[in-house]
């Protein structure tokens, strides 16, 4: 179904230009994969379309500093996350309250943000963008930048507009499709675990399979499924810091969901450190040890981390998580980290 | 996959939705014989007249001015006015026939601007022609619109703005910002003596929240515009920033220099101004 999706691109935008054919991208879903949650009919991904959102991520234009870009605290090489930064500093060195989560997958994402305040990935942008203590930018600025930089530069906006969407009109809409386009591709589905999956019985080592069996029976009702998550929010026990985060608490404004965050997907966790909404474990041991040792009760602690003998926290001994460890790094997928069409086109204006 | 299940639930929402409209549809055109309700009260369809809607925004009698004048609220404390934007959206004329004519959807939404004197009057085109007895309209943006795709989000509807400086859209929790009142009075003790009042919510994605779009119902009180070939009227609205802070539950800066997502100020602000719009007059403006 996806292909045939994708290989449609009519449009109906007759301002453009007779002449104007994009050229298709083919878009596979991995096959251990569910359908994907992203419309991709509504925004079909293209070549074009896909290099000017490549240009976009990695262009600081988009901060009202012009230092500071989505690859700022999105690096390829931590899954794009923002390796060993709990809070990444935004323009004039500020710091955000949450961890920079990472970009993989997101056409099956039904929710963005630690506390799920956008529900569609053409409205993630606008986030960081808009935050004072992110890129601290409008979009209308933004647009207004890149209308202004002269053609010498190499990346000709102008033309990469003209080429992604039939005329040489810059706008909102446009910017989040080809982001969006690019956000799509940044697809991890080749590691270790995937390949056993897929038949590779010797991708993982004994240890790690003991330790797959291990994390689907203790950790699978959250982290469900083959992208590791079921997107839901839960208060995991974490006692709240300083600054008392109150999460999706701030979307809901409702008592039950205070200290809820959203269960995040767990690829390429061997990479993403530190760890939780507030990145405050560097490391995976210290996020076992959380759930077997440090569950702090609360109100709105998740039941299921609550066990029949009133204890508090998941059962595991050393060895057990030792294991889990082992199988958690199995979801490291150095294709997506090496992939080159994700990198830095390297053709900013600045 | 619970997010997903909640994410189908809501499109299968839209969708029964639409075929549930469709049924209604079938069933109007079904039922035009015998059902007069129907019959007497059909919207109208589009036509070639013109018709221009003027927002004129007070503070109770005397106008408004922003960033001089001085005025009252009703709890007594002295305010200046720096910001007041709000949508206008879902426009619904009455015919003195009874018949409604509502602007297409796509047309239908409008962001007034006091700082904009452009944005203040709205022209609507392909009016039928006729005499137009009053006006429906909602402050905010319909919850269809405020959940649907970025394709849809043109014109005043366009989240680029920023949100410190004039703009309506909160990204963090993907909702318009209604009604935008910033000023500035002696009681607001936030740092630079400011108050910000930002009304938003239309009623949650996923997760409930209070829904604060408000219906506004004016009738031309007998006045009649007359939408004709050469003849263009220009309705007067007038609407009364004191009524942001005058209504049901009274708002009184000292005590909340701040409203933005606590959901019980923030309704009780949409609620003291759903009636801040009153009729001024129709200005007929004839053309050969």
């Amino acid at each position: 179904m996806m292909s045939l999706i994708l290989f449609c691109c009519q449009t109906k935008d007759n301002e453009k230009t007779e002449s104007w054919k994009p050229t298709p991208l083919k878009w596979v879903k991995p096959s251990n994969f569910p359908d994907p949650v992203y419309n991709l009919s509504k925004n079909p991904l293209t070549m074009e379309g896909v290099a000017l959102g490549r240009t976009l991520f990695y262009d600081p234009i988009l901060s009202k500093t012009n230092q500071i870009s989505c690859a700022s605290c999105h690096f390829q090489k931590a899954a794009f996350s923002h390796q060993g930064q709990s809070f990444s500093p935004g323009i004039h060195g500020q710091l955000s309250k949450r961890n920079s989560p990472a970009i993989q997958n997101v056409a099956w994402n039904p929710v963005f943000f630690w506390d799920g305040g956008v529900h569609d990935l053409d409205f993630v942008p606008f986030n960081p963008v808009q935050n004072p203590v992110e890129m601290g930018e409008s979009i209308n600025n933004v647009i207004s930048k890149i209308k202004k930089l002269s053609d010498k530069n190499a990346g000709n906006y102008s033309e990469m507009f003209k080429a992604a969407f039939g005329t040489n009109e810059i706008n909102s809409i446009r910017m989040m499709k080809a982001l969006s386009q690019f956000m799509i591709t940044m697809i991890s589905s080749n590691s270790p675990y995937d390949q056993y999956v897929a038949g590779k019985d010797n991708a993982l080592s004994t240890e790690q399979k003991e330790g797959l069996m291990i994390f689907r029976k203790n950790c699978n009702s959250c982290h469900t499924g083959e992208l590791f998550t079921n997107f839901s929010f839960r208060n995991n026990g974490l006692p709240p810091m300083k600054i008392n985060d109150t999460g999706r608490f701030d979307v809901t404004r409702l008592d039950k969901d205070k200290y809820k965050f959203k269960v995040p997907g767990l690829r390429n966790i061997g990479l993403t450190a530190p760890y939780m909404h507030d990145g405050r474990f560097k490391t995976l041991e210290e996020v076992m040890e959380h759930y077997t040792s440090n569950v702090k009760k609360s109100e709105t602690l998740d039941p299921i981390l609550i066990k029949e003998n009133g204890k508090i926290g998941i059962n595991l001994s050393k060895e057990e998580k030792r294991k889990v460890i082992a199988f958690l790094r199995s979801l490291n997928d150095e294709n997506f980290l090496q992939n080159p069409t994700l990198s830095d086109p390297k053709v900013s204006g600045f | 996959m619970q997010r997903t299940g909640i994410f189908v639930a809501n499109m299968k929402k839209l969708i029964y939705f639409s075929v549930i409209t469709l049924i209604c549809a079938i069933s109007i055109v079904a039922c035009n014989d015998d059902s007069k309700d129907v019959t007497d009260n059909p919207d109208l369809v589009a036509g070639n007249g013109k018709l221009s809607l003027k927002f004129d925004n007070v503070s109770g009698n005397q106008d408004l001015k922003l960033d001089s004048t001085k005025y009252t609220n009703s709890s007594g404390e002295d305010f200046t006015v720096t910001t007041l934007n709000y949508f206008i959206s879902n426009i619904k004329l009455v015919r003195d026939d009874g018949k409604t004519y509502t602007i297409p959807q796509d047309s239908s939404y409008f962001l007034i601007r006091e700082s904009d004197p452009k944005s203040r009057i709205v022209t609507l085109n392909q009016i039928p022609e006729g005499n137009y007895t009053g006006i429906e309209y909602i402050i905010g943006v319909d919850s269809l619109r405020s959940v649907s795709g970025i394709d849809k989000r043109v014109g005043a509807l366009d989240p680029s703005g920023d949100p410190e400086d004039g703009g309506m859209y909160w990204a963090w929790s993907s909702g318009y910002i209604f009604l935008k009142l910033e000023g500035i009075s002696s009681k607001a003790e936030s740092a630079n003596n400011k108050f910000y009042y930002h009304i938003g919510f239309f009623g949650g994605y996923d997760s409930k929240t209070v829904n604060n779009i408000k219906t506004v119902k004016l009738d031309f009180a007998g006045n009649k515009a007359v939408v004709a070939s050469g003849n263009v009227p220009q309705i007067r609205l007038v609407g009364d920033v004191q009524k942001v802070f005058n209504g049901p539950v009274p708002i009184s800066i000292a005590k909340n220099p701040s409203i933005m997502f606590d959901f019980t100020l923030s309704s009780n602000a949409a609620n003291n101004y759903k009636s801040m719009f009153s009729f001024g007059e129709i200005t007929q403006y004839r053309f050969l």
